[in-house]
């Protein structure tokens, strides 16, 4: 079994989001940057189909080459080879179209992304991948088993799951439950010096267009005092919530 | 010129965020010149959407549509898009919407924008206002393809009454086998349960609880409102709520009107995922603790002093004011 894993290079969670250029872009200054959280569980559950089912594991970034630190981590943690196309990210049909290039190339049979990247939160790349593949597609897939060129995967929905059965190619949007936290691999001193041996191949992007454009970035409001009440007068609390905010 | 929206119904039954893309695709449809239209598969009354401005509703009817199924879907509506000539697609941001608008963008060769939180500021060009970073910043996006599709999150627009008259006709999709190779084999849903994404209120419990045998009160609590149940990322970790309760950056995002969280610290991922909700109340016993300066309204105390007293107090409320 072939698996490509998608990467996303995002801000880490505890970074502070601040924009430069007339608040046109991402100001990068001082961010640590790490594989997308949904990423990181579809890449654990990509070693353990290494590990258990001899699966082959391959990794992409669409980006610069600011992104290879991240794809460096991800062949730390294990994976055998990367894949970095060598352009900015634009948009995600952009993304999608360079990923479906190195989908076809590879021939790979589970292409693992992940629900959404946590810096746009665009949660529109692996459903425009597997269309534009026209492969298999699971959202939100919180458990995938795979025997043969069936996949056996459960996916989150509001208020609770569903099984569902597709056969390969299949491309997934995964996130927490696809591995525990707990399974979570900090890469060792041995895969950091393995990572550096590996291949990291860079290749030339496809001519292809975008659809949106992230034209202005702006923070919220900042928050005004919270308003305090004291614990031996709830029903100032009930008073508030019903009259002031509306809300119950 | 027509605004098309895909309601989504259950059982029959058009969910809240169908009233919500209507009322939301009128203003958008009232800009522009044009109408709305709105597609749903097996609604049992729908020209109730008449009631939110919508002109015209086509209604699939189709048994092999009763479960919901993203490709399926994503073919049938875009049928019924090109039909319709729709320059503008709007859908909910719900678990099945945001399988399905990344498939239609494609089959439509449309530019798809998530989590957009108001009417666009412009239409021409077509620039909409989303939320990014996780609520912790707002981007403007320009959609520069002819059919445009958006993602509503959930109450950023609220329901707005424009009282329609909806004509309503059949329509029958053309399917393909490969619609449905990927097979929905069961689906499990707490049926009486409210659940985080539909919600009007969320109560939420942190690690002040101390152990999933205290959650009685905030289950207590969420009866009394009406409300889903919701945890911080280590109470799902530990086991002590499941995992579809964890709210969060890398959680369920919360855009509910009221969250009350109770003993939670207010950690950076933890807020990022329910900056949206509206109103927020914090009980917790340290003054220090940073959901504090993220709240609306607080309380500083023993969360198993104060949330036992407090049901009692919104019981009375509610029987007064049912
Ligand atoms: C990559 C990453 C992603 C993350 N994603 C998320 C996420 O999506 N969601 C999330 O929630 N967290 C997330 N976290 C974890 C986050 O950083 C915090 O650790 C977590 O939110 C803390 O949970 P808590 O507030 O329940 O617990 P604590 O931080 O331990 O806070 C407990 C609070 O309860 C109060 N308390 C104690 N006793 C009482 C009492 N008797 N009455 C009232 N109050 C009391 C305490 O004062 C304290 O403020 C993430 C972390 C990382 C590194
Ligand atoms: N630039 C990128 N390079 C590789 N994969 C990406 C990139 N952007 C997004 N993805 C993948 O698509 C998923 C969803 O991203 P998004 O649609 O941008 O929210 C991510 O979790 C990644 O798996």
């Amino acid at each position: 079994m072939k698996i490509l894993v998608c990467i996303s290079h995002v801000p880490d969670t505890t970074s502070k989001i601040n924009f430069t250029d007339g608040d046109s872009k991402f100001d990068t200054n001082g961010v640590n940057f790490v594989i997308n959280p949904n990423d990181e569980f579809g890449l654990t559950r990509a070693m353990w189909f290494k590990e258990k089912q001899g699966a082959s594991v391959d990794v992409v970034n669409v980006g610069e080459k600011e992104t290879e630190p991240t794809l460096r981590k991800a062949l730390a943690i294990g994976a055998d080879n990367a894949i970095r196309v060598d352009t900015p990210a634009k948009d995600g049909f952009q993304v999608a179209q360079q990923l479906a290039k190195v989908a076809k190339d590879g021939d790979y049979d589970l292409i693992i992304a992940g629900r959404e990247s946590i810096d746009y939160n665009g949660g529109m790349v692996p459903g425009m991948l597997a269309a534009l593949l026209d492969a298999n597609f699971i959202n939100t897939c919180i458990s995938l088993e795979i025997d043969g060129d069936t996949a056996k995967a459960v996916r989150e929905i509001d208020g609770g799951k569903e099984s569902l059965t597709a056969s390969l190619p299949l491309v997934i949007g995964g996130q927490k439950g696809l591995v525990e936290e707990s399974d979570l691999k900090i890469p060792n001193m041995r895969g950091i010096m393995q990572a550096r041996k590996k291949p990291l191949n860079v290749v030339e992007p496809e001519e292809v267009a975008t659809q949106t454009e992230a034209v202005k970035f702006e923070k919220p409001a900042p928050k005004g005092e919270v308003k305090l009440v004291d614990p031996e007068n709830l029903d100032e609390l009930i008073d508030l919530l019903h009259n002031e905010a509306k809300a119950i | 010129m027509s605004v098309l929206i895909y309601t989504e119904t259950e059982d029959g039954k058009f969910k809240k965020a169908a009233f919500e893309v209507a009322s939301y695709a009128k203003e958008v449809a009232e800009k522009m010149g044009g109408e709305v239209t709105a597609v749903s598969f097996n609604a049992n009354n729908a020209s109730e959407l008449g009631k939110y401005g919508v002109s015209k509703v086509l209604n699939i009817q189709n048994d092999k549509l009763g479960k919901f199924n993203a490709e399926a879907y994503a073919d049938a509506v875009s049928q019924v898009a090109q039909k319709e000539d729709s320059k503008v697609v709007v859908l909910s941001q719900s678990a099945n919407s945001k399988y399905l608008a990344p498939l239609l963008a494609v089959h439509l060769d449309a530019g798809y924008a998530s989590n957009v939180v108001d009417t666009p500021e412009s239409t021409d060009p077509f620039t909409v206002k989303r939320s990014a970073f996780t609520n912790k910043a707002f981007n403007f996006t320009k959609i520069t393809t002819e059919v445009k599709i958006v993602g509503l999150s959930q109450n950023a627009f609220g329901l707005k009454e424009n009282e329609t008259e909806a004509t309503t006709e059949d329509f029958s999709p053309e399917l393909k086998d490969g619609d449905f190779s990927v097979n929905v084999e069961s689906v499990d849903k707490a049926k009486d349960k409210v659940t985080i994404a539909d919600a009007e209120i969320v109560v939420s419990g942190g690690r002040g609880l101390k152990g999933p045998e205290n959650w009685g009160m905030i289950e207590e609590m969420a009866d009394i409102l009406g409300a889903a149940t919701a945890c911080s990322k280590p109470v799902s970790d530990m086991g002590w709520r499941p995992h579809s309760e964890h709210v969060g950056q890398t959680g369920k995002p919360v855009a509910s009107n009221l969250y009350i969280a109770v003993g939670i610290s207010g950690a950076i991922q933890h807020l990022a995922g329910i900056n949206a909700a509206k109103t927020k109340v914090v009980i917790n016993n340290d003054p220090e603790a940073p959901f504090f300066k993220a709240a609306d309204y607080g309380v500083v105390g023993d969360a198993f002093e104060i949330v036992p007293k407090l049901n009692e107090k919104l019981k009375e409320f509610k029987a007064k004011n049912a």
